[in-house]
């Protein structure tokens, strides 16, 4: 661990001038990212700005119906807000799913959307990886790698994003509110991350010094939801796959719907696939069948996580017939 | 690069130098002689740093000391008070939910957190979303994993918890 | 037969005395002992595996402030010996990744892990052999223990040939990390009595304090070994391993400054061993109504090139079952990885996974019960040696087990029971270590102060032996507990075994009685200030005479989820033949703690091995996996309670390890049942079950 200056930020934008004016200064708020790779040495900062005495923790109605989260609300404090567990209970299901108690505590909403991935070629220096080291090449393509992508990866890297909120914030229409050195400005949640593509070392849409400061979501969705994870623990452990699903169910059919699932791909993976073959559909097996199929379609394995496929597929039909009151087929037809 | 800050810990305030790199575990082990956490993994990985920060459990691993200028730490030794062990140490020695010891400070700081945010009200992944949660096993289990034990304690630390708990 | 103590303490239900201590965060650990003015030592570490090192720069390091010692294979202290695993900083060649090949020694943590991070080692690499090819197998001398490498009786070809039913199946355990959550440190001191002063994480203050003595060529009274409170160890902290020569080669340099070394989490996965991988062929023949008539395991396993590691796998198969047609080997492959070592029940643990699976294939394709077939073919006498068993009673562990499980409820077809999503099994299998006690254990008993003081170099690595030993000289010496002070963990004093092959209990269990009982020969009941005795043990004689096992039975019950694979084992159940138990607390949590790492082989803990890379691509607790606490659901442990007076004084059989084995055996024969999937290659993940 390189020695590095550390720096106590007084308000918001005087972080993201701090942060901006060098380019390896970066931002701390819970830490529980940062102060690992610190010690990986996947991050060498020179500046530390911490912007966890800002005090942007509130969490505020708007007047939509909505919810405005201030980027340093802690994980906890999120999920057991009583207005998210009554208005969000998929945010606080998704939130309560990662990681344990204690980082909970400290990790906070802005921090936990920028959290890199856990391939492990990633997370170890002393070998390639496009993402810290572009050009170096991509073990894990023959490697291990049972928890990387099967949707949307490229020949430069088959990292999978880890966050179950931003998964949860996907489904839910959230808006990331991001102070850059020009000011103000909005970002989908869902546009926030961007697939690996030629260049595999950015993450996220952001520019050096842009800070989140809030998260806004619109008026609740109604209908049902469910944060459904799947992963090799019963707890506190990476989901293999995981879904943040939420469905409206009128007249008789599916009058509109939210897929988005997580574990697959170097972003939340948003099911539009899946969403568009079931909106003002019936819900019927048949139907919830050729939707998680066509989401699938282009699914490509890796050696080591075929079965994420079949799993995605799976995740997606159970948690389906559960929201839509379907009964599963008897298993001989499965 | 250096820093002085104050922290106190286990109700007594002190003044320590950091590096800048120096997390909040060992500024308490190598710096304070603190060594009730214990560094399983530095990762945050395994729970033995947990220590109550503010009144809420951290792992100590994943915070820069210098970060946490101010803050109130207490740590298994501070449970122990006047009256002698917290009644948690108490049932986790009664109730056997030990062997090794290593992972256990970290696993009574955890312990008493739990018991706080449960009392707080606050869910967590198996409480029915919406309902009031109610520390039984399957919420203590959940609760309470956010800290490796390789001996396999759990079910003593589950009944231990249980019996605090009420 | 061995007099035996009579039981007043033994058996008493005792919380262990050193829990408020473990609990207040007040044992200390090798790490915690307040030294002064210490130095910390961070290595470097080869990232190649295989090749030499061509250049080491440590320009950047050396002129770090704070910086005092950079070692590397130029300047580091000879060291004696023909273990290679020691022979740490001594020449140029990298044997594995993650070999240690320098060191920096600083006034702070963090200066010491940022100088060695500056540290540029340039290699000259060669190409490495990481995986086991047919090729490169050769047979062993001997396997661990001392076992011998093959068994053959009788024709187990010609039984396969003619037998009505057979099993001929592979199974693979993974390679597994012992990961106690107490990382190895060393904490040592060069002293000016020109000896090392060493707080050291080990199961044996003794042995390691020989391993030093002989590796530096200091007399072993000059170097004492301190260690009452150790993390875990599982096997691991057996015998000493390269970070602590590392450590004490940097004390050595700098005379009168204690130099801590703690090895990171990720080292824990290359230098300081692991239970290696291993494929086993497992041959059942057998009548059609389940009679054994012949039992065949031959098994494959990755060693290194730095030292020679074979697990006696085959060994439960020797000794299980009786079958006229018996045969066994082991065979290795010498490979450019991390030195693999002990890990809880080397052998019985991978090996009871692969014959108890196969012996629920077998019953399976003979259409009885499990539990029957294993009754069916329960031998009069050991089947490997010919001698009687001291005592066995593995059928009535099977039975009380079975009522305790409500295992004769099930129905034996497969995908018969579901609970909403998930597929229901109830699996059986059973477990067994061999009892052992070592020679070569001495015990100290004084009078002072109107108390028995009680010395002996033990280890309590979790076990309970802080307490148990004192329950047992407080029988030995027939007084009350809390008259004895009991003093272990430290090579100053009398000498004592390794805490492992569940020997520990035993062995110094009855130095401790032997010298209660000289010290009450001698002094009588009112001994007078200062009176000591110093006994030592005569090597036990019973394994010439008799077979010394304990068994049991483990009663699983698997979910399995129907659309996603997931797995859960919400009971799991164990009834042990353990002889006589000491302290029923700490016995339990010994016992469920095995089953809890017996669990965990099955469900989780896998290194894997990248080929390209050479080394494990998952070296940390997110990524390898243990159970969290909501893994471990309804667990139980209980115990038969017949002591076995042929053994020890005690009538006391070891419990640190039965526990683990057949653990595996028992979840796949339930995961069986409830999907139809028969898993032969651990860990059981969800991606077994589909497609």
């Amino acid at each position: 661990m390189r020695p590095f200056a550390y720096q106590r930020a007084a308000d918001a934008p005087s972080a993201v001038a701090a942060v901006a004016a060098d380019p390896r200064a970066v931002f701390l708020a819970g830490g529980t990212n940062l102060v690992d790779h610190l010690k990986l040495g996947v991050a060498a900062p020179s500046l530390v700005v911490d912007v966890s005495g800002l005090a942007v923790d509130e969490v505020e109605e708007l007047p939509d119906g909505g919810l405005r989260i201030g980027a340093g609300t802690r994980n906890s404090d999120l999920a057991a807000h009583p207005l998210v567990r009554e208005r969000y209970p998929l945010l606080s299901e998704a939130l309560l799913s990662g990681a344990s108690g204690q980082l909970r505590n400290v990790a906070t909403t802005g921090g936990n959307l920028l959290q890199r991935t856990r391939c492990g070629y990633f997370r170890d220096t002393t070998v390639p990886c496009n993402k810290r080291e572009p050009g170096s090449g991509c073990p894990a393509l023959t490697g291990h790698n049972r928890y990387h992508a099967i949707l949307g990866a490229s020949r430069e890297c088959v990292a999978t994003h880890p966050s179950d909120m931003a998964t949860a914030l996907v489904a839910l229409d959230a808006t990331a509110v991001v102070l850059g050195v020009d000011g103000s400005r909005r970002v989908p949640v869902g546009e926030l991350h961007r697939l690996p593509g030629d260049d595999p070392t950015r993450d996220t849409v952001l520019a050096h010094g842009d800070l989140i400061t809030a998260v806004e979501l619109p008026a609740p969705f109604g209908g049902r939801s469910r944060y459904r994870k799947v992963r090799d623990r019963a707890s506190f452990a990476f989901a293999l796959v995981s879904l943040a699903a939420a469905v409206r169910v009128r007249d008789g059919v599916i009058d509109d719907l939210r897929l988005v699932l997580g574990g697959v791909a170097h972003t939340p993976w948003r099911a539009r696939h899946a969403e568009d073959a079931l909106r003002g559909a019936a819900p019927t097996e048949g139907a919830l069948r050729a939707a998680a199929d066509a989401e699938l379609l282009d699914a490509k394995a890796l050696t080591g996580n075929a079965f994420k496929v079949p799993l995605a597929r799976n995740a997606l039909l159970s948690v389906l017939r559960d929201l839509t009151d379907i009964a599963p087929e008897l298993e001989e037809d499965a | 690069m250096e820093a002085d800050i104050t922290l106190r810990v286990d109700g007594e305030e002190r003044v320590v130098t950091v590096d800048t790199r120096t997390t909040l575990l060992d500024a308490l082990r190598d710096r304070l002689g603190v060594t009730a956490p214990k560094k399983g993994c530095d990762h945050g990985q395994c729970g033995s740093c947990t220590v109550l920060v503010d009144g809420r459990r951290e792992v100590s691993c994943l915070s820069l000391a210098v970060a946490k200028d101010g803050a109130e730490v207490v740590t298994a030794a501070g449970l122990v008070d006047a009256d002698g062990p917290h009644p948690v140490q108490r049932a986790f020695v009664d109730n056997d939910a030990l062997q090794c010891g290593f992972c256990t400070p970290g696993q009574v700081c955890s312990a008493v957190g739990v018991l706080a945010e449960a009392e707080a009200g606050w869910p967590s992944a198996v409480t029915a979303p919406g309902a009031t949660p109610e520390l039984t096993d399957a919420e203590i289990k959940e609760r309470m994993s956010g800290n490796l034990c390789r001996c396999g304690a759990y079910p003593g630390i589950v009944a231990a918890v249980r019996e605090v708990a009420g | 037969m061995t007099e035996q103590l009579t039981p007043v303490e033994i058996g008493r239900d005792r919380a262990r005395f050193d829990g408020a201590l473990k609990a207040e965060g007040a044992a200390p650990y090798a790490y915690d002992y307040p030294v002064e003015d210490p130095l910390y030592l961070w290595t470097v570490d080869s990232t190649i595996a295989k090749g030499r090192v061509a250049a080491i720069d440590a320009s950047a390091a050396e002129a770090t402030d704070g910086v005092v010692l950079v070692l590397t294979h130029d300047n580091a202290v000879r060291v004696s010996g023909d273990d290679l695993e020691y022979a740490v900083l001594q020449d140029p060649a990298v044997r594995f990744r993650g070999q240690v090949v320098a060191a920096v020694v600083a006034t702070t943590p963090e200066v010491a892990r940022a100088a060695a991070e500056s540290v540029v080692v340039r290699y000259d690499q060669e190409p490495h052999s990481v995986t086991v090819r047919a090729e490169d197998l050769y047979r062993p001398e001997k396997v661990n223990a001392g076992f011998p490498t093959d068994t053959d009786t009788g024709d187990l070809d010609a039984a396969m040939a003619s037998a009505a039913v057979t099993v001929d199946e592979g199974y693979v355990t993974a390679r597994t990390h012992a990961s106690p959550v107490e990382p190895h440190t060393t904490v040592a001191t060069w002293t000016d009595a020109d000896g090392f002063l060493v707080f050291e994480s080990s199961q044996s203050a003794h042995g390691f304090r020989r391993v030093f003595s002989d590796v530096f060529e200091v007399p072993a009274e000059r170097v004492r070994v301190i260690a009452p409170f150790v993390g875990g160890g599982f096997g691991s902290k057996g015998m000493p391993h390269a970070g602590a020569v590392v450590a004490m080669m940097a004390a050595r340099a700098l005379p009168g400054r204690p130099v801590k070394y703690a090895h990171t989490r990720r080292q824990m996965f290359r230098l300081v061993g692991y239970r290696p991988r291993a494929e086993q062929r497992v041959r059942l023949a057998a009548d059609a109504d389940g009679t054994l008539l012949g039992v065949g395991v031959d098994v494959v396993q990755e060693s290194s090139v730095v030292k020679e590691y074979a697990e006696q796998s085959a060994m439960p198969a020797r000794t299980m079952y009786a079958a006229p047609h018996r045969r066994t080997s082991h065979r290795l492959a010498a490979l450019d990885v991390p030195v693999p070592s002990w890990m809880r029940a080397p052998g019985e643990a991978p090996g009871m996974f692969a014959l108890e699976s196969a012996m629920d294939e077998l019953a399976h394709e003979c259409g009885i019960d499990p539990i029957e077939l294993r009754v069916l073919n329960e031998p009069a006498v050991d089947p490997d040696t010919g001698l009687p068993h001291s005592s066995r009673y593995l059928v009535r562990c099977l039975r009380a087990g079975a009522d305790l499980f409500g295992w004769y409820h099930r129905d034996p077809r497969v995908r018969s029971r579901r609970q909403g999503p998930w597929l229901v099994g109830h699996g059986v299998a059973a477990s067994t270590y061999p009892a052992y006690r070592q020679p070569n254990n001495t015990a100290l008993v004084r009078f002072a102060d109107g108390r028995y003081q009680v010395e002996i170099a033990a280890a309590d690595i979790g076990t309970g032996a802080w307490t148990a030993l004192n329950q047992i000289a407080a029988d030995a010496l027939g007084v009350p507990v809390d008259e004895v002070d009991l003093a272990i963990g430290d090579s100053a004093l009398p000498v004592a075994s390794v805490a492992g092959g569940s020997s520990g209990t035993a062995s110094w269990g009855t130095a401790i009685v032997t010298a209660a009982r000289q010290f009450r020969e001698k002094f009588g009941s009112h001994p007078a200030e200062d009176d000591e005795v110093r006994a030592d043990v005569p090597a036990p004689t019973v394994a010439e005479e008799f077979a010394t096992h304990a068994h049991g039975a483990q009663f699983a019950e698997v979910h399995v989820h129907e659309d996603t694979g997931e797995i859960r084992v919400p009971r799991l159940y164990g009834v042990f033949d353990a002889g006589q138990v000491i302290n029923p607390r700490t016995a339990r949590s010994q016992l469920v703690g095995g089953m809890v790492m017996g669990m965990s082989m099955a469900l989780h803990e896998d290194s894997v091995m990248d080929p390209a890379l050479g080394h494990t691509a998952n070296p940390d607790l997110a990524d390898y996996h243990i159970p969290v606490n909501a893994d471990v659901c309804d667990l139980r442990a209980e115990w038969l309670g017949i002591p076995d007076h042929r053994l020890n004084p005690m009538g006391s059989k070891g419990i640190g390890e039965i526990g683990i084995t057949g653990t595996a055996a028992a979840i796949a024969n339930a995961a069986f049942h409830a999907t139809g999937v028969r898993v032969r290659e651990l860990p059981i993940t969800l991606d077994k079950f589909l497609g």
